[in-house]
């Protein structure tokens, strides 16, 4: 789950890094009032995606009336799929040079990754394309945790001017908020030195692994839940995995990796899956609400069921999907492949009640789907 | 991290819904086990073995070899660390939606100990005709019997098609290893991969992918070196960029995890890639003759 950056920079600053003083505005008025306490301030759109100082999202404000005015152009514009409801109000900050510091989940050394360069501003690929020289990747040893040694050796040949040692002490600040907060990232890009010397975190972005969630009831309901569309919403209601995508074949499997496999063979074949939808694990017994989901898509022109039992029966779940379709009675035409345990007797129910007989390979019965589906097109 | 009957495997959990029910389908089948850990119900006797409150305690009574974990993911770091410090060999992880930094801690743990961690989020590992540890369908010899085919996979279900594609055309099992979906996992594909070229029994490996990070081009580096003939899958080449598909683990960020480059890298490495799981009994049968 992410967290935009107003929900993001207090994770910073409850661990002793510092960042500006700031104020959420849903109006101009409101703007132009935090800016008046707060002085020259920077307005920044907050919305959860990135680039938004490219897309006119971000804006100086010297006065109050400035910042009133930017607030009027920024609150109502689109910034990728989102419109912008709500402003942060900054302190600016004196610049003297922009850095890049971050700690990630690494799936490749299987542990807490700090990643930092001096070329602030820019992500740490674009930096590293630019000067490699300038970018460090460190992987951490997750039981021994980063200290202030550890963190200089990080930043070793680096230059920082006087400020090497701030910057090491923002690098063991951060990592103990991403311990704490269950981070997969924890970001501050820019990271500032100012005139001064000192240090300041001017963006931030946090995203919470979604296991760690249920122990952090404290900060995850600042986080910005994924945007769903109302089927999605739908199933995640019901306890089922749906994802809607853009085609008309509807896609009805068990397990995740049987799921996407279905929607791999139907693209093989040349069609295109309407939707994931997956009924494994506790849902197999979902039938009913899932058939009604997949089908309360428009979009769908045909469907194609694939099951492959292992412990959940082949016939437990075709069970599920033969009462809803003879109560649901829909026309569109339905294609399925049952393999594994519970698969003969699931065959002779849906030769039985439906009068279907299953394919006897799951790709034949998505070339089935595929077809049908276009030729309910022409 | 292939199990073998006479190991001696102890069951975390093993008085929940899932741990009983499972535990008794192992035992079934020919796995030896030696006992359970829950904390707290010590003392007590479940399914025939004796039930200890901790992974030391029961080190102290009955020696084990394989512990496997059917605990809530909250639990679950505790548990697993419990079983590390007793000393346990291999650790197979059924759990799924542990944090990922707790995770983390799991694997340095086995890494310093010496522990193969398997999984987390993975349905077990099998070895069909001997035992299986975790949700196997082994019982079911439609699926999965004896045989000289060894299986990776990050997913319960699409390999349990492919075990049955590969009995289906006549082959069989010489161990199937899940390593699980979830992002950061114990036993890597290429480690698995390593493990099974070093198995007499095994002839032929089938890597079963997903998109999302790296492991499949890695084990790619090591398929090119083996004599052993590799067929692979990749799931996920119709699913949409920046999505988790079910699986925590099977996701593309930017172009990193893409299907594209684990089906090149793994093509380059003179592994063959099949486009649908149709055909992977046959082309497995194709790639034994030589």
């Amino acid at each position: 789950m992410n967290f935009e950056e107003y929900a993001a920079k207090p994770v910073l600053a409850a661990a002793g890094i510092p960042v500006p003083p700031s104020q959420m505005a849903t109006t101009p008025d409101e703007a132009a009032q935090a800016a008046e306490k707060i002085g020259k301030v920077v307005v920044k759109a907050q919305v959860p995606t990135g680039k938004r100082g490219k897309a006119g999202g971000i804006k100086l404000a010297d006065t109050p009336e400035e910042a009133k005015k930017v607030a009027t152009a920024i609150l109502g514009m689109t910034i990728g799929e989102f419109t912008v409801e709500k402003v942060l109000v900054e302190a600016q900050a004196p610049i003297e040079k922009e850095l890049y510091a971050a700690i990630i989940n690494d799936s490749e050394s299987r542990g807490p990754m700090v990643l930092f360069s001096t070329l602030g501003g820019m992500d740490i690929e674009e930096a590293a394309e630019e000067d490699p020289k300038q970018v460090r990747r460190q992987p951490i040893d997750i039981r021994t945790g980063l200290d202030k040694a550890g963190a200089l050796k990080i930043l070793d040949g680096l230059d920082l001017g006087n400020s090497t040692d701030k910057a090491a002490d923002v690098l063991v600040k951060l990592y103990k908020a991403y311990r704490n907060n269950d981070a997969e990232l924890l970001e501050i890009n820019p990271l500032v030195i100012k005139t001064d010397g000192d240090l300041i975190a001017l963006d931030c972005k946090f995203s919470m692994d979604d296991s760690g969630i249920v122990r952090q009831q404290d900060l995850a309901p600042n986080g910005t839940p994924d945007k769903l569309t109302a089927l999605e919403e739908q199933g995640k209601s019901v306890g089922l995995k749906y994802i809607e995508l853009d085609g008309d074949v509807g896609v009805l499997a068990n397990g995740a990796g049987l799921t996407m496999t279905t929607m791999d063979v139907v693209k093989h074949h040349g069609g295109v899956p309407a939707n994931f939808m997956e009924i494994g694990g506790e849902a197999y017994t979902k039938g009913k609400p899932a058939l009604e989901l997949v089908l309360s898509n428009k979009k769908v022109k045909s469907l194609v069921v694939n099951f492959c039992g292992a412990f959940a029966r082949c016939d437990v779940m075709a069970e599920g999907i033969i009462a809803a379709w003879e109560e649901l009675k829909p026309t569109l035409p339905v294609f399925f492949s049952v393999h594994g345990t519970g698969d003969e007797e699931a065959r002779k129910l849906l030769t039985e009640r439906l009068d279907i007989t299953p394919y006897p390979t799951m790709d034949e019965a998505c070339k089935a789907a595929v077809d049908a589906a276009k030729g309910g097109a022409s | 991290m292939i199990v073998r009957q006479h190991e001696r495997v102890m069951i975390q959990g093993i008085t929940g819904k899932q741990g009983t029910f499972w535990t008794e389908r192992m035992q079934e089948y020919g796995t030896t086990i030696v006992g359970g850990i829950v904390p707290k119900k010590g003392g007590q006797t479940h399914l025939g073995v004796p039930v200890f409150n901790t992974a030391q305690d029961a080190m102290k009574e009955v020696e084990f070899d394989v512990a496997g974990l059917f605990v809530p993911p909250l639990f679950a770091k505790a548990g697993a660390l419990d079983a590390i410090e007793a000393g346990v060999k291999k650790l197979v992880i059924l759990t799924e939606h542990i944090p990922v930094q707790d995770v983390m801690e799991i694997v340095a743990a086995g890494k310093a100990n010496g522990t193969q961690i398997i999984g987390p989020n993975t349905t077990g590992i099998a070895t069909p005709g001997e035992c299986f540890v975790g949700f196997m369908p082994a019982f079911n010899k439609n699926i999965m019997r004896e045989g000289n085919v060894g299986i990776i996979s990050r997913s319960g279900s699409l390999g349990t098609l492919i075990s049955l594609n590969v009995t289906q055309a006549g082959l069989g099992q010489s161990a199937f290893i899940g390593i699980g979906g979830d992002p950061v996992i114990g036993t890597t594909t290429r480690e698995a991969l390593e493990c099974l070229d070093q198995d007499d029994k095994t002839k032929g490996v089938f890597i079963l992918g997903e998109i999302g990070g790296t492991m499949e081009e890695h084990a790619a580096e090591y398929a090119a070196t083996m004599k052993k003939p590799v067929v692979s899958f990749i799931a996920g080449g119709a699913s949409p960029k920046g999505k988790k598909m079910g699986h925590a683990g099977a996701i593309v960020m930017g172009n990193k995890g893409t299907y594209q480059s684990k089906v090149e890298a793994l093509t380059k490495a003179g592994v063959r890639v099949i486009d649908t799981p149709s055909d992977a009994g046959k082309a497995m049968v194709e790639a034994l003759k030589g």
